[in-house]
């Protein structure tokens, strides 16, 4: 869960963090100072789907400067459905190394819902 | 058209999301092989499929995943299972003798006559209507939920210039989520001093998007006849009462309301179940049994959750207990009251029916505080304790008694245990 944090640093660079309650903690916070990273999570438009919209997620963390070039790169996707869980959307996205994926399954459906894609 | 196939599983489950699956699952594991889940959604999942950020399952999986990811191990794993599950399939009536009045358009109305029967319906979204915000009622005034469904669902994008109300965690999300989407959020206001959210969220939703959290703010009024045209707010007072001339205009196009969740009990009340106002949600033992036999409650219905990873654990403990009921039959004991102690809000279980088992406890305190230790009381004498350098309203605690301790307990003051508490007091004590 969450706890408070405290970070020295001398000229740009970390020197300690105290009050982890775990490891993840120091990690965590010598990233956020120096090249802080989030994961991004968005919807892509799928065509014959059950629902208009797919939600995706990075893999992993990417750096936080490239959220909104990410999103906008996503929302140009189209997709067909049916779409499995897992499924690379899009591989190495930006360059990051990181492949954005399919959170969930998401089957073909002829009467489609309201909604746009 | 009423149907004229009456079913009668040996259980019913009541939703279809996190609570509803973990239960019909831990049910089915634990021997019943005749069990329906109904819901009223086009597809399982409940809240999660919406959710599509990241957050979910750091302690059931050890890994963090999205609302969708979760759900989707727990829908993978129901179909490898017997259980009926009636999609598109709204109940509208629940009885003190637990059968089930429902309706879908495939079999018109359908009665259920089920041995035992899981509660799962999760809770709604409090309304403008409900925090009393005047004006007149145009579009664009929308609950975050409702909000998040158009967004991630629907496809849709209730507006373009923002104004959030609340701070909880869904407030903070939307205002992301917004963002990301191309809308402008002007701003998060919040009327307590405090944040709702998890301080991950204000990082990551708001302070990476350099959009501004006003605490001791609220909206006084809503401008606009066909569409809100914009939002008066306020600083409020420490009583929380609007400060008249610090009220200023902003200019907006929707109000995003995130003002608190209310657990989903009409079915409960129609079935005699005895609710707890602060929770708000039944009143509950150690195996999530209500007040009335047989029916049992688990997840958001019982109380608002901040983790789903404990809503799972909670409905397992519901199935299970639903399980043992059908095969066992169960006899409960005079009940065992548990009391909130100093700076606990509520705990669930609210009652121990069998002290002959280990406990789990799930509470919040009543305001924040640096430096507390949180502990069980079996009668006057302290069980496990736990440290915590800081406790606050919006993170759920959880604490246990073992069966050795409370018999350890009732030893060292020579007699039954007849009352547990849950205190959180100062560190130094």
């Amino acid at each position: 869960m969450s706890c408070a944090l405290e970070l020295t640093e001398e000229d740009g660079e970390v020197k300690g963090v105290t009050g982890a309650q775990c490891k993840v903690g120091e990690k965590y916070a010598a990233e956020e100072f120096s090249d802080p990273r989030r994961v991004v999570t968005t919807t892509v438009p799928v065509r014959h789907g059950l629902l208009p919209l797919l939600p995706v997620r990075t893999t992993t963390s990417i750096p936080r400067r490239l959220i909104l070039d990410v999103t906008r790169r996503l929302a140009e996707v189209v997709l067909e459905a049916p779409v499995s869980n897992g499924q690379v959307i899009v591989p190495d996205i930006m360059g990051t190394g990181v492949d954005v994926i399919a959170s969930r399954d998401l089957e073909k459906h002829d009467d489609r819902r309201q909604g746009q894609a | 058209m009423i149907s004229k196939k009456k079913r009668t599983p040996q259980l019913a489950v009541i939703g279809g999301g996190p609570a509803g699956l973990g239960a019909a699952l831990a049910a089915s594991k634990a021997g019943l092989d005749d069990i329906v889940m109904i819901e009223r959604d086009i597809e399982l999942g409940g809240i999660l499929p919406q959710c599509i950020h990241d957050g979910f399952g750091s302690k059931v999986f050890k890994e963090v995943l999205t609302g969708p990811q979760y759900a989707q191990r727990y829908i993978d794993e129901i179909s490898r299972t017997n259980v009926e599950v009636l999609l598109n399939t709204m109940v509208l009536e629940l009885a003190g003798n637990r059968t089930i009045t429902a309706v879908n358009s495939a079999e018109g109305m359908i009665t259920i006559e089920p041995k035992a029967v899981v509660l799962a319906m999760g809770c709604r979204e409090r309304s403008r209507h409900q925090v009393f915000i005047p004006g007149y009622r145009p579009a664009g005034v929308i609950t975050a939920g409702a909000a998040q469904r158009d967004i991630n669902i629907e496809g849709l994008m209730p507006g373009r210039k923002i104004v959030i109300l609340g701070s909880g965690d869904i407030g903070l999300i939307m205002a992301r989520r917004f963002t990301l989407e191309g809308a402008q959020v002007e701003g998060v206001y919040e009327i307590m001093d405090h944040p709702g959210g998890l301080p991950r969220n204000i990082v990551q939703c708001c302070y990476d998007y350099d959009i501004p959290l006003l605490l001791s703010h609220t909206v006084t009024f809503i401008h606009g006849k066909k569409r809100v045209e914009g939002v008066t707010v306020a600083h409020v007072d420490a009583d929380l009462k609007a400060v008249k001339d610090t009220e200023r205009f902003i200019d907006c196009d929707t109000l995003v309301l995130s003002v608190g969740l209310i657990p989903e009990n009409e079915l409960s009340k129609h079935a005699g179940v005895t609710l707890d106002p602060v929770t708000a949600g039944p009143i509950v033992d150690e195996r999530m049994e209500t007040t009335v036999d047989g029916i049992f409650a688990c997840g958001n219905v019982v109380n608002v959750f901040d983790l789903v990873d404990y809503v799972t654990r909670t409905s397992e403990v519901a199935g299970r207990g639903a399980a043992e009921f059908v095969l066992q039959g169960r006899k409960r004991e005079a009940p065992v009251k548990v009391l909130p102690g100093r700076n606990v809000k509520y705990v669930v279980p609210q009652f121990v029916s069998d002290l002959g088992r280990d406990i789990d406890f799930y509470f919040r305190v009543e305001h924040p505080e640096r430096a507390v230790t949180a502990r069980v009381l079996a009668g006057t004498t302290p069980l496990k304790s736990k440290k915590h350098k800081m406790v606050h309203p919006p993170e759920m605690l959880t604490a246990s008694a073992t069966v050795a301790d409370i018999a350890e307990a009732a030893k060292a003051e020579g007699r039954k245990v007849d009352s547990l508490m849950v205190e959180v007091v100062d560190s130094g004590k």
